[in-house]
């Protein structure tokens, strides 16, 4: 495929980890915010090849993740009315709610369906005028302008059976609550290719500027993880602390001005809850009072739901990179794909789903090592598959 | 939040008062809404991330990417790599023909 | 009136209770399904079955003759789609679990399920199509039943089919024979049959040039057990694709595959709809495909033996059975590191991240 398979050259990914190599003096810790490029770094084992001393914390960058546990029993409820077609992309729906998921729900005879695009719900709104139709508007800046567009579109077309379950969130609040946060440890970004693709960089130079971090524009392919991680360390290791773009055949820096527009047409920034961390203020999107017709939330009087996160849930340590999956003692025994507690074991972009894909930690007894390679199982033990179900 | 692939624009339509494409993934094809790549034709790369373009890709500034990386020298003529995590080195040579060499 | 849910009284001690129901997930063919076999089915069965490992079909023998025996179900929607409908590959699936046991296949047995409604033409068309499957596999089916439910009760159309077939003497792959030296290999390029599907199935519609691989492999395994009588293991990867068949193998044999990543034979289409919709190929269905696990002596003889066949013409080398790491794939990634390749867990959703 242009303009993918070739920055997936494994000679080229190999001269940028050799380049990384030779300039590292120092340990450094760098975080990416964006699950597609978590996902990338942890199948490829990018963060394992760097040198010893460079760590690559796994930021907030999964909007399924951060979803709060009350979004997604606002979902359920609405989903599980028999009046309503519950429209969702396909993430979303393994993610656990209080007590069940929309999968769940479905099997039970919930009509919940999902979609490729949110233009696709408001098609089935169209074929379905004695039905409601709700679509799960999850995302970061990405994908806002296409959420923001079914509720246009809704609007421009007079359609009344359609709305929206708003649960948009911000990258830009969340890194400065990072930074903010007395535990932080990160000292460069990676700043999500496709989040600045429609946003452009201009947010992210003040907070470069205030928090003297560096933080470099990346795409999702291994070479242009890779070349970002270079470019990072170049920065730091020259005392730098500037907003570059490594994502240059995707990103400029005043981004999609027509998208903007677009989503500040239907929506207004405000405050919102992130799953494990707690409410950040100006962190998120709403719809504004004028579209207040298309918000979900209200038509299916779900306000008033509020809900509490599961205790042995450390997911907002996991999403600030305070800890990883494998300081978490449910990782692997009360916690798998299977049987996921939180979002981050859910999404395959999460951090502790990509951690279990790749084996991390499920060896069986001794210490867990964020950097280990494969570990033989003793002749004689319980076959691995066992274990790590 | 990140899931957006490059693909080809193989035709343009209005659909409805909306700006449709037929976008080409490598030999998948999927419509895509183009309302906010105004400037799109025929032809061009696009990103498409849930049913919509949102960028245009730059395919001179792709092809400076590549031909920066290729050109990317090594200084010693051979220079094992062996991060924490790896059982043996990735040895990198510059005359080594493309592929995994494992 | 605000409704306070406390997490911790609802969901403790266990997460949600996905094993209260069956969920769609169970069905696709990876660790949900394993986990079905092995906590509900498998126990139940107990005093009926003999113990013997989960293979594609089974081996009774009866005065000296070894016949291998195999049922499947086929709930495909749509019964109609690029590269075959629904009677075909009823029928190449049974033929293909039988010829994953070495076995030549003999008879078949054609069940429906017809929902109220479905036309007649098209339940005949369907049936002309198994039909002509049976034959071009050189098995005769012999009896058959028809049942029709309400509408609603079935997605148009259900077919079991089951089939008998017989074992020449010294054949016996099976699941648990790969061993350390091992060639893995692949009979063609994957992913086709789940992408087929994908393709036309509703709410993710996306025209690709890709059909479905569906067909009989039964002459392509006498080609492989002509030159390699020994053939250690044979698996069709349906549900659950590649990774998972490896997976199961590995895990059953207590052995570990090291996979070779270039070499796997992806086409590109298969690739593009995949990055598309944020899968792995490696998750994805095939139907006409088999792995062939083979002594290493032999690797290249069966190798070009399959190539000599139309249906293992781009047949590939794609990795070797190890001691180490027993029950789990790895996949040498192109900076250097070693991944696991992992079974699907579930339904395989599309992802937007």
């Amino acid at each position: 495929m242009k303009y993918l398979d070739e920055y997936r050259d494994p000679v080229l990914a190999r001269k940028l980890l050799a380049e990384i190599h030779r300039i590292t003096t120092r340990p450094w810790t760098l975080m990416e915010v964006c699950g597609g490029q978590t996902h990338t770094i942890v199948k490829q084992g990018i963060d394992e090849a760097l040198p010893e001393g460079v760590r690559m914390i796994h930021g907030p960058g999964c909007p399924v993740c951060v979803t709060p546990l009350e979004q997604v029993d606002k979902a359920l409820a609405i989903a599980a009315r028999p009046d309503v077609i519950f429209t969702s992309y396909g993430d979303m729906l393994r993610v656990p709610g209080s007590s069940t998921d929309l999968l769940a729900l479905k099997a039970r005879g919930a009509d919940v369906r999902i979609v490729y695009s949110p233009l696709d719900a408001v098609r089935i709104a169209l074929a379905n005028p004695d039905r409601q139709v709700v679509f799960f508007a999850v995302g970061f800046e990405t994908t806002a302008p296409a959420n923001a567009k079914a509720v246009a579109e809704a609007a421009r077309r007079g359609i009344d059976n359609f709305s929206v379950l708003v649960s948009h969130v911000l990258v830009p609040p969340a890194m400065t609550a990072l930074l903010d946060s007395p535990s932080n440890q990160v000292q460069a970004f990676l700043a999500a290719g496709h989040v600045c693709a429609i946003m452009g960089w201009t947010e992210y130079e003040p907070i470069a500027a205030t928090y003297r971090v560096p933080i470099v524009v990346t795409g999702f392919e291994p070479l242009d993880l890779l070349e970002g991680i270079l470019m990072a360390i170049r920065q730091l290791e020259e005392c730098r602390h500037e907003v570059e773009n490594q994502y240059v055949r995707a990103v400029r820096r005043e981004g999609v001005p027509l998208a903007q527009q677009q989503v500040l047409e239907v929506f207004e920034v405000g405050p919102r809850k992130w799953r494990g961390i707690g409410e950040i203020p100006a962190s998120g999107y709403q719809l504004r009072e004028r579209f207040a017709r298309f918000d979900a939330e209200r038509k299916f009087d779900v306000e008033a739901i509020r809900t509490n996160e599961h205790p042995a849930c450390i997911a907002g340590a996991i999403l600030t990179g305070d800890k990883t999956p494998l300081d978490c003692a449910a990782y692997g025994t009360l916690c798998s794909p299977q049987r996921p507690l939180g979002a981050p074991m859910v999404s395959s972009e999460g951090t502790c789903a990509a951690f279990f894909a790749a084996g991390r930690g499920l060896e069986r007894g001794g210490s867990f090592s964020n950097a280990v390679p494969l570990a033989p199982i003793e002749a004689g033990a319980e076959s691995p598959a066992e274990v790590s179900r | 939040m990140c899931l957006g692939i490059p693909g080809r624009i193989t035709e343009i339509r209005d659909d409805g008062g909306l700006p449709m494409g037929k976008v080409d993934f490598g030999g998948v094809r999927k419509d895509a809404c183009l309302a906010y790549i105004p400037e799109a034709v025929v032809g061009d790369f696009v990103i498409i991330h849930v049913g919509f373009a949102i960028s245009l890709v730059d395919e001179v500034e792709a092809l400076k990417t590549l031909e920066m990386l290729a050109a990317m020298g090594v200084i010693e003529p051979e220079l094992a790599t062996m991060g924490p995590g790896m059982s043996e080195p990735a040895v990198v040579s510059d005359d080594e023909p493309a592929g995994i060499t494992s | 009136m605000t409704t306070t849910i406390d997490a911790d009284g609802v969901a403790c001690p266990a997460p949600i209770a996905q094993d209260e129901r069956v969920i769609l997930g169970h069905g696709s063919g990876g660790q949900l399904s394993n986990a079905l076999m092995r906590e509900v089915l498998a126990p139940a069965l107990a005093a009926a079955s003999d113990g013997s490992p989960l293979n594609d079909a089974a081996v009774v023998e009866i005065a000296g003759v070894r016949l291998a025996f195999t049922t499947d179900s086929f709930v495909v929607s749509p019964i109609r789609f690029p590269g075959g409908d629904i009677g075909e590959l009823a029928v190449n699936g049974t033929i293909n679990d039988l010829a994953m046991m070495g076995a030549v296949p003999v008879a078949l047995s054609l069940g429906f399920i017809v929902e109220e409604g479905l036309p007649l033409e098209e339940l005949r068309a369907i049936t002309a199509s198994a039909a002509a499957a049976a034959a071009r596999a050189g098995a005769r089916i012999v009896t058959g039943d028809t049942k029709v439910v309400g509408r609603g009760a079935a997605d148009q159309l259900f077919v079991n089919t089951s089939g008998i077939g017989r074992i020449p003497d010294g054949v016996a792959p099976s699941a648990e024979r790969a061993q350390p030296g091992d060639v893995v290999i692949v009979s063609g390029p994957i992913g086709l049959h789940g992408v087929a599907i994908m393709s036309v199935r509703e709410g993710l519609e996306f025209e690709v040039e890709i059909a479905s691989d569906t067909q009989g492999l039964g002459r392509l395994v006498e080609a492989i057990v002509a030159v390699e009588p020994d053939v250690h293991v044979l698996r069709d990867p349906t549900r659950g694709g590649l990774s998972s068949a490896l997976n199961e193998i590995a895990s059953v044999s207590r052995v570990g595959m090291v996979l070779d990543e270039p070499a796997i034979p992806i086409p590109g289409p298969v690739r593009a709809a995949c990055e598309f919709l944020g899968l792995d190929p490696l998750h994805v269905a095939n139907e006409g495909k088999l792995v062939a696990i083979v002594p290493g002596g032999t690797a290249d003889a069966v190798l070009a033996a399959m190539r000599a066949r139309p249906e293992g013409a781009e047949a590939a080398r794609i990795g070797t059975v190890v001691a180490d790491h027993p029950g789990m794939v790895t996949m040498r990634t192109i900076v250097g590191s070693e991944r696991i390749v992992d079974m699907l867990v579930g339904e395989q959703l599309p992802r937007i991240c």
